[in-house]
């Protein structure tokens, strides 16, 4: 399709979407007036509404984040994050990798090139680990759906304690000097780097991008959506507020601790696990503890550290995931302190 | 002859990549010889830092997306 067709249908598509969005409440409203919906007083009428009004409006904010996403990561590739990270302290170069690493395209099975990759052009193991640490936990799938459901507070704090708990980590990694724990022959590696036709993207390329990762995305996430949305509705009408908050509240100083635990060896997408987040906080979780619950299980997970074994001796490993960890702990009771 | 390498350690878009390889060739009658790469050493070899990658006669087209068809076609025949 030509260029400027493209560009028009993207255009008329973004602004039907804020016409829908906009205007999501009202037509909500009119629907449950024709159904009959607002005047039953009935618990399950509220789960209903609630389901009806979350679900198109966490998928519609879902598909346009995702759309943009798709299109600005086509101006990241890992090449060019690597040459940015390259010659640059310690700190600092942990701050850019970081905040590189939510913007550059990751896939957790390319975990492994990625990391030779940076380790064999003189990037310090510190500054490739905030990389690696930042790239699968912030993402635009779980800052949408807490945004979405959550509110902005919450989608921001997560986004920040995020970017703290990689900048730290590969920090204090880096400041311990573990070169030794990578196998060595991870430094003998000679690459010939060849140039791949990446700079000849044309704005076409970037729409179909952004439209290609709708596609992917989306269609890998909406039933999690569903059913975690389907959760909170059915809590929100029914389950008593407070059912959690003897075990998972603020007063129990072992829950966040607990639940980094208990989430460090399991292995989910944040879509996956956004609906247990949920039911946590609405049965009396608190955020701090449920937040760290989350950030465990995305961004560690028994899988990534078979992976990581490729690379990392076994020490290494366990200082890796011991750091990260005792990170998020902190962060989880900052924010129970806080909140 | 062609010479085709798919490098990937095995996750889902590289045994894509490596089915729409011989379909592309079986269906245009290209003579090709295609090997899936699984040496993380030899992988790495060739500097790239997402899989799958693709390799026609030594070049390294693509690495980290799957290209489409007809892009893959317009390589084989670029490179026979």
């Amino acid at each position: 399709m030509k260029y400027k067709n493209k560009l028009w249908i993207v255009i008329l598509l973004i602004a039907f979407w804020f016409a829908i969005y906009l205007n999501l409440e009202r037509l909500t409203a009119i629907l449950f007036d024709i159904t009959g919906l607002s005047s039953i007083k009935e618990g399950y009428a509220r789960s209903i509404e609630f389901f009806i009004y979350e679900v198109p409006k966490v998928l519609m904010l879902l598909t346009l984040i995702v759309f943009i996403m798709g299109i600005i990561r086509t101006f990241f590739s890992p090449e060019k994050t690597r040459a940015l990270l390259e010659k640059k302290s310690l700190f600092l170069g942990n701050i850019l990798a970081s905040v590189l690493g939510i913007f550059t395209p990751f896939c957790s099975c390319s975990a492994v090139p990625l990391f030779i990759g940076f380790v064999e052009a003189g990037i310090p193991l510190g500054v490739t680990l905030s990389f690696l640490i930042a790239a699968p936990m912030i993402n635009e799938v779980a800052v949408i759906l807490l945004f979405g459901l959550f509110g902005w507070k919450t989608a921001v704090i997560y986004v920040s304690t995020g970017l703290f708990i990689a900048i730290l980590s590969g920090f204090v990694i880096g400041k311990l000097k573990l070169e030794r724990f990578v196998e060595p022959w991870v430094y003998e590696i000679k690459s010939n780097r060849q140039e791949i036709g990446e700079d000849k993207i044309t704005f076409n390329n970037r729409l179909d991008s952004g439209f290609l990762a709708v596609k992917d995305i989306v269609s890998k996430v909406w039933l999690y959506i569903v059913i975690g949305v389907g959760i909170g509705s059915l809590a929100h009408g029914y389950v008593p507020e407070e059912f959690l908050a003897g075990f998972m509240g603020k007063s129990s100083w072992w829950a966040v601790p607990l639940s980094v635990l208990i989430g460090i060896p399991l292995y989910s997408n944040a879509a996956g696990i956004i609906p247990i987040v949920q039911v946590l906080l609405e049965k009396g979780a608190s955020l701090g503890t449920a937040l760290a619950f989350m950030m465990a299980v995305i961004g560690l997970s028994l899988p990534e550290a078979i992976i990581l074994k490729k690379v990392l001796k076994l020490p290494m490993i366990f200082i890796f995931f011991g750091i990260v960890g005792i990170g998020i702990i902190i962060v989880g009771y900052i924010f129970n302190l806080i909140y | 002859m062609v010479e085709i390498k798919v490098l990937g350690t095995g996750c889902a878009r590289c045994n894509e990549l490596e089915k729409m390889c011989f379909n592309v060739a079986a269906e245009n009658n290209i003579d090709a010889d295609i090997q899936k790469i699984k040496d993380l050493k030899e992988i790495m070899s060739y500097g790239i830092m997402q899989t799958p990658g693709l390799v026609i006669n030594g070049k390294v087209k693509i690495s980290g997306k799957l290209p489409t068809s007809t892009t893959l076609l317009h390589w084989m025949q670029e490179e026979k």
